[in-house]
């Protein structure tokens, strides 16, 4: 029984991973660029979250909504002053604006919000389910955490089939400068990625804090880190593989926590992802691009 | 007089900076216009500079992204610091048991980079990156979790506490898990520290300058050309980066000795710190050994002289940050720069970028 509740612990956990990878994996696969201050999105909706829900006392939903739309915007306006003047620069360049972009957010919370631990008060007010007479319990946050990623990942996937803003992001994605032939509005296509991503990490903020109420400065930064792990060993650039990758990744992380040792279990995470790497490049279910000459 | 090549002399420049750098730092200190502060911060501008010159080796000049520089460092600290510990009693000259210890930890850190590079370096860019970084992260978890004593009995080694050693009541702990090492005899100081970054300087620009650093930019400006033309890629590729992760594991050991505890937190060994160091080279110009070494020095002043503003200070280093690169990289900033400032200025930069 401890097994199964671990499991579904582990599923949990990954569903939280599996929405941040999915906003990396869009703006990869997009604008090319590894935005690492995803993570602090995620941390700075936790805080716009927790403001509504404890200090201004709005209703739940509420919060919520506000918190995705302050993290949409403040991932298009990132977009905007930070990344889109170095569309042609190097890729290096991109990064440390990123890394920058980062540092900005942490010390902007750092200085509203101070330094000190908040609690963050779960979100899911829904009594856990037992099952087998007791012996194994189902937090109400783990069912709303699986329910909320399945969700996102159906409505993701519907959205890059049949809208036609879902196939000007595949174009975008495919070959930028072939799309602005097509007509297709790039500048406008990658503010939309922002967007959404962002609009995710606001999600998935709420529900890693509800599960984990610590809330710092930090809390973004290494399930950012994470969540890019989890984009890569997919195979960056593809949402199923995002998907899959989350899951494995937080299953893998709890079950090495509870079996293996508590303290090692990032070194394990971070050696079955070299593992895949190493056996196959572009991650599970990444394309391989053959190198021209 | 001979005249010297333009290589020769850019390099005697580089020297010159430091040497001066130095002498400069001395006389202040001598005649006590140096807070302390500012005397604390010197063996660690010297641990920065050698690591900033070291990644650009990988960075610039190979022409990989490494997000795990740290990790190496991890691993040369405590490599230099277990051995310290350990013969303390026995060599009592500092000056000896630091350049041993220097040693060892250059050549861990250099099996390290080696036994790394051979899967990794198979993967390229961001892969690259991501794998580098996951690589620094698992040597930092490892070495929070390793017990490790001696007794006369020989070496113990465990993974879970120091109970579970087996050791004899004579026995020392030298490495505690997550409370790392102890008692490290401080040997280290800023003459040491600037000695290592003259010599990590030699190394590097000598390498670049020499038949195998031309094949290793070979290989970055065009891999399969290289290839075409007879250079051994696997090979070049792990020698690049295995001396970058042996300078690193230099710049480990001085850290290791010139604080008396060292414990693995993600402040000094995490990604955090490879992003830093990643900071420094960028900044400073890829492929610039000079620029890297300034960039790394101004870099950590910055926060530093910055501290009046105490609270402001970091939010100040990422505004900076942002607005460097938006500067030099941007079609924007390019031509702001071009209209408002001398192009002297810039001239020679943009030669070197191509």
């Amino acid at each position: 029984m401890s097994f199964i509740s671990y499991l579904l612990n582990g599923i949990s956990l990954g569903s939280v991973y599996a929405i941040i990878a999915l906003g990396y994996t869009m703006v990869y696969g997009i604008a090319k660029m590894l935005n690492f201050a995803h993570g602090d999105v995620i941390m700075i909706g936790s805080y716009v979250a927790y403001i509504a829900i404890s200090n201004m006392g709005l209703p739940i939903p509420v919060s919520i909504l506000l918190s995705v739309i302050v993290c949409t915007v403040l991932g298009v306006v990132m977009e905007k002053v930070a990344y889109k003047p170095l569309r042609q620069a190097s890729k290096l360049a991109v990064l440390i604006t990123a890394i920058g972009a980062s540092y900005f957010l942490q010390n902007i919370a750092l200085l509203l919000f101070g330094a000190n631990t908040k609690s963050f008060a779960s979100v899911v007010n829904m009594e856990p389910i037992q099952l087998a007479g007791g012996q194994l319990i189902i937090s109400g946050e783990t069912i709303a955490t699986v329910v909320a990623c399945l969700v996102i990942m159906a409505c993701l996937m519907t959205f890059m089939k049949y809208s036609k803003a879902g196939h000007a992001m595949l174009a975008v994605s495919e070959d930028s400068g072939a799309a602005q032939l097509m007509g297709i509005n790039v500048n406008a296509t990658i503010s939309l990625t922002f967007a959404i991503g962002s609009a995710l990490a606001a999600v998935a903020g709420v529900l890693l804090c509800s599960a984990y109420p610590a809330l710092t400065p930090y809390t973004g930064a290494m399930p950012g880190i994470k969540a890019f792990v989890a984009a890569v060993f997919g195979g960056i650039g593809s949402i199923p593989g995002a998907f899959i990758g989350g899951i494995l990744l937080g299953v893998i992380e709890i079950l090495s926590r509870a079996y293996i040792s508590s303290q090692l279990s990032d070194a394990i995470v971070f050696s079955v992802l070299i593992i895949v790497l190493v056996v196959k490049p572009t991650g599970l279910l990444g394309k391989q691009i053959q190198e021209k000459v | 007089m001979k005249k010297l090549s333009k290589t020769a002399k850019s390099s005697l420049i580089t020297y010159g900076i430091v040497v001066v750098a130095y002498l400069v730092c001395e006389i202040l200190m001598k005649t006590g216009h140096m807070s302390s502060l500012m005397k604390g911060i010197l063996v660690p501008l010297c641990i920065y500079a050698i690591l900033a010159v070291s990644l650009n080796l990988t960075v610039g000049i190979l022409g990989e992204l490494s997000l795990g520089h740290a990790g190496f460092m991890c691993v040369g600290a405590f490599a230099g610091a277990v051995f310290s510990k350990c013969t303390a009693e026995i060599i009592t000259v500092p000056g000896l048991r630091f350049v041993l210890a220097l040693l060892i930890g250059i050549v861990c850190a250099g099996i390290c980079g080696i036994l790394i590079g051979i899967p990794v370096l198979r993967l390229k860019g961001d892969y690259l990156a991501i794998v580098t970084l996951a690589f620094g992260e698992i040597i930092k978890n490892l070495v929070n979790a390793i017990y490790f004593g001696i007794d006369k009995n020989g070496m113990h080694f465990s993974l879970k506490d120091s109970m579970s050693l087996g050791m004899e009541p004579d026995g020392v702990i030298i490495i505690k898990g997550a409370q790392g090492i102890t008692g490290t005899p401080t040997d280290s100081n800023f003459t040491i520290g600037t000695i290592l970054l003259l010599i990590t300087l030699f190394i590097v620009i000598h390498l670049v300058h020499s038949r195998t650093g031309r094949a290793i930019m070979a290989i970055r400006d065009n891999r399969i050309a290289a290839e075409s033309i007879g250079i051994n890629i696997t090979k070049y590729k792990i020698l690049a980066f295995s001396v970058s992760a042996a300078l690193a594991g230099a710049a480990g050991v001085l850290y290791a000795h010139n604080l008396s505890t060292l414990t693995a937190l993600p402040k000094n060994f995490g990604y955090n710190m490879s992003i830093m160091i990643l900071v420094f080279v960028v900044l400073g110009g890829i492929g610039s050994i000079r620029g890297s070494m300034i960039a790394a020095v101004v870099l950590t002043l910055l926060p530093e002289l910055l501290r009046a503003l105490n609270e402001y200070r970091m939010l100040i280093y990422a505004i900076v940050l942002i607005v460097i690169m938006i500067f030099t990289w941007s079609p924007g900033g390019i031509a702001l720069r071009e209209r408002y400032l001398p192009a002297k200025l810039f001239h020679k930069r943009e030669k070197e970028v191509q």
